[in-house]
């Protein structure tokens, strides 16, 4: 088994609540990504025995969704949000800047493996322009300076 | 590490503050815990309705105060409730869609985060209106902090009775489900959040049937979003009458507006229906003027779905009518401000982009057309537009508007449409130049 006791514990919790088990596919898939930072055929086969739902089934649920990666990716995940509010406040230019300063390009991992660099849609934090989700938090109200502090703090393992 | 939403909004210095009621206490730091909640008269309503009113007594006074649906189509919620058949065998399901994603649109993430049990207050009560006795909260898997807020509040009412079984000794049985999604805009649209907790593809369904007669699982289903729900506990509190008090005749209550953009005081603002659109922009309690001194070049309203308004139009109160008649939507609430030096087909581009990824494929002219659309708008940005291209982009928006199951299409052009309306000029400009009308700079 690649998933632990402790997520299979928790999807079968959940599982319990769901009136179809077919309803468990996204929470499974959540907390297998959760575990281990990606989701793959092996995971399918794994989520279909404790559900009971066609491997195929889960398949083609995770293909749909942008947050089930199958393969894994930095420690930190940096996620630059590139729609409009955040554009109008400069978020091409803090992309370039994190290129630049991590010397990959977006959709690329460092080679230490620390950073992965996406630039996604809208992250609903529109009034708090330009902001960046690093992993589950958001780091909003972003400057040149702050950007600066928060990268310079992550790889000194702040 | 843990970062909650900063807020942004003008609970303290809104003019006629007693008819705040959303955000009235969303700067209390501790209002997310149960405990304050309860000092603040939290759950009251909750139990009001279950002690003294049958469901139809609550669908009635709901229809009576005027809510209508927050999440962008503003149908009357009362109404959509009275949808649900009376006399099927089947369960009910009530769906509070929390996936807020549509750009320019942040309100509903303050809510969960900051006041998280007045959403499941508001559910709950909607939820014993349509007979139903378990409710899902369908919550944007990058939504952490929401997902944990209200899931952490879910507990603590479960621990006081306030969920599960016989409540208030009651007799009512109500089971709440957080079901988060995992980064697909079409999640938002409520079919496609039905798709998604059934483990399928976020695809828009075809209606008839509607989800009020076969929904989740083929069974009534109702969605509501998050900003509606919340209302519901203080129109149970203070009557239809008080809401109807505030906002228009047909635009009642109250709305959480997201300012953004090229604005001097961005934020989240809670306003009566109606409020000055101007004002929003330029009070000095609201958003305070454009930015860098800059002169107003256009407006989006509600959210990216909806038509770009030009300055002359700014003058227009916030309500579904006037906005209509305005020429666009009010939509979310999601307002977009844009300065003078911002490139228009830069900034369709990026629309248009974010359109083309969301589509779920489903439906020929939005899979296909958002793809041309977006092809073509970036060769005029690069500088290599041709001479008939506004004519092909006329022609393609118009073969997508109003020829697709869900309203993604139709979102994806009438802001193109809007443009190509009120900016033709400036599209032209760009073609023949090969470059910007405007000189623009978004440093950081």
């Amino acid at each position: 088994m690649i998933l632990s006791e402790k997520t299979v514990k928790k999807i079968n919790d959940k599982l319990s609540k769901y009136p179809k088990a077919k309803g468990m596919i996204l929470p499974a898939l959540t907390l297998a990504y959760k575990q281990l930072g990606y989701v793959d055929n092996e995971i399918y086969i794994e989520i279909s025995e404790i559900i009971n739902v066609p491997q195929l089934e889960i398949a083609e649920a995770a293909s749909f969704y942008t947050m089930f990666p199958k393969k894994p990716r930095g420690k930190y995940l940096l996620q630059v949000c590139n729609n409009i509010s955040c554009a109008l406040l400069g978020a091409d230019a803090m992309v370039d800047r994190l290129e630049e300063k991590l010397a990959i390009k977006r959709g690329e991992t460092t080679d230490d493996g620390l950073f992965t660099l996406i630039s996604v849609e809208c992250l609903g934090s529109c009034c708090t322009a330009p902001m960046i989700q690093i992993n589950d938090d958001f780091h909003e109200n972003l400057t040149r300076q702050k950007l600066d502090e928060l990268l310079e703090g992550l790889k000194n393992g702040k | 590490m843990t970062f909650y939403s900063p807020v942004v909004t003008n609970a303290k210095e809104i003019a006629g503050h007693e008819k705040l009621h959303l955000f009235e206490y969303v700067e209390d730091e501790k209002q997310y815990q149960l405990k304050r909640y309860l000092e603040h008269g939290g759950y009251a309503a909750w139990k009001t309705v279950l002690g003294k009113m049958k469901p139809e007594e609550v669908i009635e006074e709901v229809k009576k105060s005027g809510l209508r649906g927050r999440g962008g189509a503003g149908f009357p919620t009362g109404m959509k409730w009275s949808f649900v058949p009376k006399d099927s065998p089947k369960v009910r399901y009530l769906l509070c869609n929390a996936d807020e994603s549509e750009p320019g649109t942040c309100k509903d993430r303050v809510l969960m985060e900051r006041d998280p049990h007045v959403v499941i207050e508001g559910m709950a009560i909607g939820a014993y209106a349509i007979g139903c006795h378990l409710m899902f909260c369908y919550i944007r898997g990058e939504f952490h902090h929401s997902i944990e807020r209200i899931e952490k509040a879910m507990e603590e009412a479960y621990s006081k009775g306030h969920l599960g079984k016989n409540i208030y000794g009651s007799g009512y049985d109500l089971e709440m489900i957080v079901h988060t999604g995992a980064g697909a805009y079409m999640c938002g649209e409520e079919t496609g959040l039905i798709n998604s907790i059934e483990g399928e593809k976020g695809m828009a369904r075809i209606r008839p049937p509607f989800p009020a007669i076969e929904g989740l699982w083929e069974c009534p289903t109702i969605v509501n979003n998050v900003e509606s729900l919340a209302a519901v506990p203080h129109i149970i509190n203070r009557g239809a009458d008080w809401y109807r008090s505030m906002g228009t005749e047909k635009s009642a209550g109250t709305k959480l507006f997201s300012l953004s953009g090229h604005i001097n005081r961005p934020g989240n603002y809670e306003v009566e229906l109606g409020f000055s659109l101007q004002k929003l922009i330029y009070d000095a309690n609201y958003g305070n003027g454009i930015s860098d001194g800059k002169k107003l070049k256009a407006v989006i309203p509600g959210g990216v779905s909806t038509p770009f308004l030009t300055p002359d139009k700014v003058d227009v109160p916030l309500d579904y009518e006037s906005l209509t008649e305005a020429g666009s939507m009010l939509g979310s609430g999601g307002v977009i401000v844009l300065h003078e030096d911002t490139c228009i087909v830069w900034t369709i581009l990026k629309l248009i982009k974010f359109f083309r990824h969301e589509s779920c494929g489903k439906c020929t002219p939005c899979r296909e057309g958002t793809g041309w659309l977006e092809q073509i708008i970036q060769k005029i940005e690069d500088g290599r537009g041709g001479p008939d291209d506004l004519e092909k982009l006329d022609s393609i928006c118009g073969n997508i508007l109003g020829r697709t199951i869900c309203p993604l299409g139709d979102a994806a052009v009438m802001p193109i449409q809007s443009t190509l309306k009120h900016w033709r000029d400036e599209w032209q400009y760009h073609i023949e130049h090969k470059k910007c009308l405007v000189n623009q700079n978004f440093g950081f």
